[in-house]
């Protein structure tokens, strides 16, 4: 393969906030602090997402799109550090679209998976990236890959992720079932996600939902009054 | 015994070796009572908006260094390619020198494709070029053009990520006499940029009508942000014209002073005069060697 494009410089020192002979030149980051979900259904996924960027307490942007897409049949839900996340996409969408035409084939999402988790585990140090990697292929349908920081990769039917995930484990346990419909998803995942925006205060703004599958890739936004409403008194 | 040293390849990268050194010298200093030169940023307020036929591109004109206004008319305003600009907050050098590079590669870039350039290229090598240097590179970055697929605008933060919105507005918030940017609530300028843009931002909207929202925009964030004042800068793109008006509005006009101090020649009376001639006790020529 032709000179992949070098993520990372070799940096020789590396500088800890922890040495305070060095001044502490850390600032707040753009981060995609977040909701994130996908679900596989019997021929293809839903991924949806929220749409809050926060610089500290500001809200960056409130219409975030973080349904990244990688490859036509092929998307990442991403969260974490917005530039770390938009830089590993960009790496691998460029990978994967050099791999496809080598294969002259779509490619799977098993391999876009298996890029996400290279460059993310070998620079698990420097980078702070927590993605769903989630799409279809022909060989084995519709599938999603979480790849956790720290770089691991693992296929699940149903995974959550961001800051907000913490917050609809209980609903996912207890909602999800083999088997559902391509509409009990987007459902689902509508529902999961305004009740993960409900709760916590770096995720927000509009739902994202996209369903994924051999006829192609539908896109929807839910606006916030359209969000549905779960009442607690 | 001779000893050896085996010098090191250079490592790729930023060297902090002297990090340690700057802070005993700093500590050094404070004991004395002076403080070390802080490195100049514009505590800037820079906002950019789409409308109808293009995008109008706004910043205020204040450099400061610390609690000083280095200077009271700089253009934040830089020249990308003939159909983008870009307006840059945060590190002044850092904001100049990362735009100049930028335009000098778009620049070979577009010869190379014979094509004028687009500004979604623009912000590829923009946000590639900072994420690379992980922030250490202090320039946040409001991009807008117009090209062959229309008006286009993205804010471009220093660690390299970046969005792309039909509204932005950027400010950088100077916090210590360190050197390094924080934005967040203590940063009102771009907060009240903002809050203006929420309130009348319409799509599609004329170009008057576009001119005077950032200029009111700009305006909020002069008068309710310390680190950003004097004069209010627009750059407007349309499609084949570009309308540079520096300035667009001088918002911090400085006044005419009322009084005067010099007094009238007489006002103080003469006792009386001596006149002293120089007495000439030597005269010497040196020739020097011109050739």
């Amino acid at each position: 393969m032709a000179a992949a494009a070098s993520m990372m410089p070799n940096f020789g020192q590396q500088i800890s906030s922890k040495n305070d002979l060095v001044p502490d030149w850390t600032r707040q980051e753009v981060s995609t602090g977040t909701t994130i979900m996908a679900v596989e259904y019997d021929g293809g996924v839903v991924i949806g997402a929220d749409s809050r960027t926060t610089t500290g307490a500001y809200i960056a942007n409130r219409v975030t799109d973080k349904l990244t897409p990688i490859h036509d049949r092929i998307f990442c839900c991403r969260s974490g550090s917005a530039a770390d996340t938009q830089a590993i996409a960009d790496v691998v969408a460029y990978q994967l679209g050099f791999h496809s035409i080598e294969l002259d084939e779509p490619p799977l999402v098993e391999t876009a998976a298996n890029l996400f988790r290279a460059s993310c585990y070998r620079y698990r140090e420097e980078l702070m990236a927590g993605i769903l990697v989630a799409g279809w292929d022909r060989r084995k349908g519709g599938q999603v890959y979480c790849v956790p920081i720290g770089g691991m990769l693992v296929r699940q039917p149903v995974s959550v992720g961001g800051s907000g995930s913490t917050y609809i484990y209980g609903f996912m346990d207890s909602n999800y079932k083999p088997g559902l419909s391509k509409d009990q998803c987007l459902e689902l995942t509508a529902a999961a996600l305004s009740l993960a925006m409900e709760r916590d205060g770096s995720s927000g703004g509009v739902v994202r939902l996209a369903s994924i599958s051999e006829e192609g890739v539908e896109r929807r936004v839910i606006l916030g009054n359209q969000l549905p409403k779960f009442s607690t008194h | 015994m001779a000893t050896l040293t085996v010098s090191r390849p250079p490592f790729g990268g930023f060297s902090f070796e002297n990090c340690r050194r700057n802070a005993v010298l700093e500590g050094e200093a404070n004991k004395v009572g002076c403080s070390l030169p802080a490195a100049r940023k514009t505590g800037t307020t820079i906002c950019g908006v789409v409308f109808k036929d293009g995008v109008v591109l706004g910043a205020d004109t204040r450099a400061t260094e610390g609690m000083v206004v280095a200077d009271k008319n700089c253009s934040k305003i830089h020249y990308i390619s003939p159909n983008i600009y870009c307006c840059g907050a945060g590190t002044a050098a850092d904001t100049e020198m990362t735009t100049q590079i930028i335009s000098s590669n778009l620049e070979l870039h577009s010869l190379s494709t014979g094509r004028l350039p687009r500004v979604a290229t623009a912000n590829r090598m923009l946000k590639q070029m900072l994420f690379r240097y992980q922030g250490y590179i202090g320039a946040a970055l409001v991009l807008g053009g117009v090209d062959c697929n229309g008006p286009h605008l993205y804010s471009i933060y220093p660690h390299g990520s970046t969005d792309k919105l039909p509204y932005v507005t950027m400010e950088v918030a100077s916090l210590s006499s360190d050197w390094f940017l924080c934005s967040s609530c203590s940063g009102s300028g771009s907060l009240a940029a903002m809050a203006v843009f929420e309130d009348r931002y319409k799509p599609n909207m004329e170009e008057e009508e576009a001119k005077r929202l950032v200029r009111d925009a700009i305006a909020a964030g002069i008068f309710n942000d310390l680190g950003s004042g004097s004069n209010i800068d627009l750059c407007v793109i349309t499609k084949g014209k570009v309308d540079y008006i520096r300035p667009h509005d001088e918002a911090n006009k400085k006044g005419v002073r009322t009084g005067d101090y010099k007094y009238k020649r007489g006002t103080t009376g003469v006792l009386s005069k001596t006149v002293l001639d120089l007495e000439v006790v030597e005269e010497t020529v040196q020739t020097m060697d011109t050739s």
